[in-house]
């Protein structure tokens, strides 16, 4: 049973509780600062180091970096390899997590711990297995290694836990009162689904699609392997950046990064917007 | 105070304690198992190097450290891909001593002040083991390739470590131009064949490892790679052979003292010395000083050559393998462009 | 309600069988092809002893600090009020879509010796990038949102309802937290550290470069079992490889024994 009482899990969100945190009391300054700090260290000094190597070569040197033929392929290559993974886990992210909160089977303990894995193997380990068993010499009869399916699998495999996990501890902690209720009033298990349980589970899925959108658009050390790295074909963003950075060639490297940052972000805020936004406009 | 502000207080003090209790551990623990920077003073080396000659150097260091000079010499190691190293140690990695697998990465050392100008003025010229260019195929060689032209006929698979971010694959690609040149080739008919050989690449692995990786899941029919990376592979079990084409590049992998630790310039002094490239050889690296080798150990190929008949790592550099202008970049352009899916 | 079910079930699992089973499955095959003696061999060489500690050690000092952060910052986010949190809460989510070889790139950029404040931190005698701090950085940097993501979206879901009324009826502040809040975003915070103990763990882009891979020293164990593959030995990379898995499982054991023992009330849609 949850703790909010009958209140509808679906109501218009207030979030405000009274005068918060945007107060500038000592307290919650010492808060805010300690996460400034943390956030400036980890994130905004390296961030701005990178955005200042990109431009170190002035507006122009960055943009001719960014329209190469090779980077273009690189990036195109990758944005839309990532788009088509987070829609698959979106979808079948949410139904594991669904299946693994709702329903009871033997093995399933099992099945749960086993799905943070991909996540803590160092990237070579996976790069190795997934060219294995989906490569030339698979004993699944299953090969597309050196395609761009295989970048598609290897992100896919590195991308599993985001959106199960994303949606397991909103799923555990709904209120079913409201699926009961609308079950009696008459309402099918698609309807049910459709007009209470996803828009409660949108925030998180959007959660989980937004690590997922991100780890794809990084990755590197799984696709190394199993993609081939053939230039205009199968070399995403991240091994380009590489090659840059071999070269050398530091500006170039860090200008495709930023693209590719750029783009996740307007991704992330993209689907950060829909979900606020689902949020307020539900039912 | 409301209740709410109150609320995040109370997180935010465990949330302070556990940043400050985390932060004093970090510290005590740093403090405890340090850096590289080894304090040892003189009785310590540190080898950065790149990846393969590991093995090598776990004979070596022990061998070293039972001879007059060697006594009580600690050692650290560190492997990894060349060129990773080499930037590692240009941006603070300490180091003594450094071994990498071509020039340009010493070089980048000597810019940033940390290797003397003179390092190669010695009797090697500053190379510590050299090897050549070879052509690995599967056990049995079923499709029969013997030399560079057979790698372009049509349906040949050929893997190459990806020359943008494997400075080693360098050597493999001028390996094929520069035969080209030799057998009589003029430079478009030798950018020709580079052309038609980048045409049958079937992958582009980030490092030599991951394309003998990949060779071995059963992906392609030759993998162009060193000779003593082949030998170690075969050492290890791998069933490959490996062809060593008549013109084919000599590579040099150089070794350098950073700094001014005298014990390893006496280290360094050791690896360039019969007893340490004896043990060099056994490995299967070709030595760099002569009455080493057992006879017939290392063929030698009629037409050997090196980077300098082909005019040098910088001016090979700048023509083949400049980002926008190179002729190598130009090709994978080209057959990207006009075969891309 | 019964054959939907099954079908949902048989999808899901289907799924995972080709996605997660026969990759683990083939880790296991692979490590243990030769017997076990090879394995317990590798696992107990000195340099993979070490490297295990190092990981361990890592991962004690980056994942409360990123728990601690990602706690705030998520109450930051749903419970506070003010402009600019898409901005913010994007942040987080950066260091994320960086490949990791450009977060360890970047922060030798700040904190390397040729960096922006290398001369300064070298000055006082500190160093960062080459050793352990640096390496306890990068982690933690590339396992920055998870706690944030997992925790958010139940606190939205949650609500304020019951902590409003919980403050009306008298209860202080701690007490709120401690059997409202927390119990409600416990699976949340549960999910978090399980993802950022994994990540922690298994980070090799970032922490390659700002290592220096000195083994015995710098060597992280998935830096390990990349050194184990490039040397060919192929069950030794393996072997630590499972080692890491098993960390990974057991970090979502414990994690899930200690919820257990958080005293709240019994939730009827019981834990996974």
């Amino acid at each position: 049973m949850s703790t909010t009482p009958t209140a509808p899990a679906v109501a218009p969100r207030r979030l405000k509780a009274p005068a918060v945190l945007g107060g500038g009391r000592a307290a919650g300054a010492l808060g805010k600062g300690m996460i400034g700090v943390y956030l400036s260290v980890l994130v905004l000094l390296p961030v701005a180091a990178l955005l200042a190597k990109a431009g170190s070569g002035g507006l122009d040197a960055f943009w001719r970096e960014v329209t190469g033929p090779q980077a273009q392929a690189a990036i195109k290559l990758t944005l839309a390899m990532s788009a088509i993974v987070v829609a698959i886990n979106a979808v079948f992210g949410t139904l594991i997590a669904w299946v693994l909160v709702r329903d009871e089977f033997p093995g399933k303990r099992t099945v749960n711990a086993l799905i943070d894995l991909p996540f803590a193997l160092p990237t070579i380990v996976a790069g190795v297995v997934l060219l294995a068993l989906y490569g030339t010499n698979s004993p699944l009869g299953i090969d597309v290694a050196f395609t761009r399916a295989s970048i598609a699998l290897a992100l896919l495999f590195v991308t599993l836990p985001f959106v199960v996990r994303s949606v397991q501890p909103v799923l555990i902690e709904m209120d079913r009162s409201m699926e009961e209720a609308a079950a009696s009033l008459g309402a099918g298990p698609v309807t049910v689904l459709r007009r209470i349980v996803l828009p409660t589970l949108t925030p998180a899925i959007v959660s989980g699609v937004a690590l997922s959108f991100a780890r794809a658009v990084g990755e590197f050390g799984s696709l190394v392997l199993i993609t081939g790295n053939l230039p205009f074909k199968t070399e995403v963003g991240s091994v380009y950046v590489f090659s840059q950075i071999q070269d050398e060639n530091l500006p170039a490297a860090a200008a495709v990064s930023v693209v590719l940052l750029a783009a996740a972000l307007i991704v992330l805020g993209a689907l950060t917007f829909i979900s606020r936004w689902r949020s307020k406009h539900v039912l | 105070m409301s209740s709410m502000q109150k609320v995040v207080m109370s997180i935010r003090t465990p949330a302070v304690v556990l940043t400050l209790l985390a932060a004093t551990l970090g510290l005590a623990a740093c403090g405890s198992s340090s850096s590289g920077s080894s304090s040892g003073g003189d009785s310590h080396v540190t080898l950065v190097a790149y990846s393969t000659p590991q093995g090598a150097y776990e004979k070596l260091i022990p061998a070293f450290q039972a001879t007059p000079e060697g006594k009580g010499v600690s050692f650290s190691q560190s492997y990894g891909p060349s060129g990773e190293q080499s930037r590692a140690v240009a941006n603070g990695l300490h180091a003594d001593a450094v071994n990498f697998s071509l020039e340009p990465d010493v070089t980048r050392l000597v810019k940033a002040g940390l290797v003397s100008s003179s390092w190669n003025q010695n009797a090697t010229h500053g190379f510590v083991t050299e090897s050549v260019a070879v052509i690995i195929v599967r056990k049995g060689n079923p499709k029969h390739i013997t030399s560079w032209s057979d790698l372009v006929k049509p349906g040949v698979g050929v893997l190459t470590p990806n020359p943008f971010t494997s400075g080693s694959a360098r050597w493999n690609i001028m390996a094929a131009y520069g035969a080209q040149i030799k057998e009589g080739k003029s430079p478009a008919e030798a950018q020709a064949y580079l052309r038609a050989l980048f045409k049958n690449v079937v992958s582009q692995d980030s490092s030599a490892r991951n394309a003998l990786q990949t060779f071995l899941a059963g992906r392609g029919d030759a993998l162009i790679d060193y000779e003593s990376e082949a030998i170690a592979d075969q050492k290890k079990g791998a069933a490959i052979e490996y062809v060593i084409p008549p013109h084919t590049i000599l590579i040099q992998n150089p070794v350098a003292v950073v700094g001014s630790n005298a014990s390893a310039s006496k280290f360094v002094n050791y690896l360039i010395s019969p007893a340490g490239q004896k043990i060099w050889a056994e490995k299967g690296y070709r030595p760099v000083i002569p009455g080493v080798a057992a006879p017939g150990q290392f063929p030698t190929p009629t037409g050997l050559f090196t980077i300098a008949d082909l005019g040098g790592w910088t001016a090979v550099d700048k023509q083949f393998f400049e980002p926008e202008t190179g002729i190598v970049t130009k090709i994978e352009q080209s057959l990207g462009v006009s075969t891309s899916k | 309600m019964s054959f939907s079910r099954l079908g949902l079930r048989t999808v899901a699992l289907g799924y995972l069988a080709l996605l997660l089973l026969a990759p683990v499955a083939m880790i296991f095959y692979r490590t243990f092809e030769h017997g076990i003696a090879p394995v317990w061999d590798a696992v107990t060489a000195p340099n993979a002893v070490h490297a295990f500690w190092l990981s361990i050690e890592i991962v004690v000092i980056a994942v409360p600090l990123n728990t601690a952060f990602g706690v705030g910052m998520a109450l930051l986010l749903e419970r506070g009020s003010f402009k600019g949190k898409a901005l913010l809460s994007t942040l987080v989510d950066l260091p994320f879509a960086i490949s990791p070889v450009v977060v360890g790139l970047a922060l030798v950029l700040v904190y390397g010796k040729t960096g922006w404040f290398g001369d300064w931190l070298i000055g006082h005698g500190i160093q960062v990038i080459f050793s352990v701090p640096g390496m306890v950085l990068a982690t933690a940097v590339v396992s920055l949102p998870f706690v944030v993501r997992e925790t958010a979206p139940v606190l939205r879901e949650l609500g304020t309802d019951a902590e409003q009324a919980a403050a009306t009826l008298g209860a202080g502040a701690w007490l709120t937290f401690r059997r409202i809040t927390l119990p409600a975003i416990r699976w949340g915070i549960v999910y978090g550290v399980v993802l950022t103990t994994a990540r922690a763990l298994g980070e090799f882009g970032a922490v390659s470069v700002v290592s220096g891979r000195i083994e015995g020293q710098t060597q992280t164990l998935p830096l390990y079992v990349q050194g184990q593959f490039e040397n060919f030995n192929i069950t030794g990379a393996y072997a630590s490889a499972v080692v890491l898995a098993l960390l990974a499982l057991a970090t979502l054991v414990a994690m899930n024994l200690l919820t257990r023992r958080t005293p709240a009330r019994e939730s009827a849609l019981t834990t996974p």
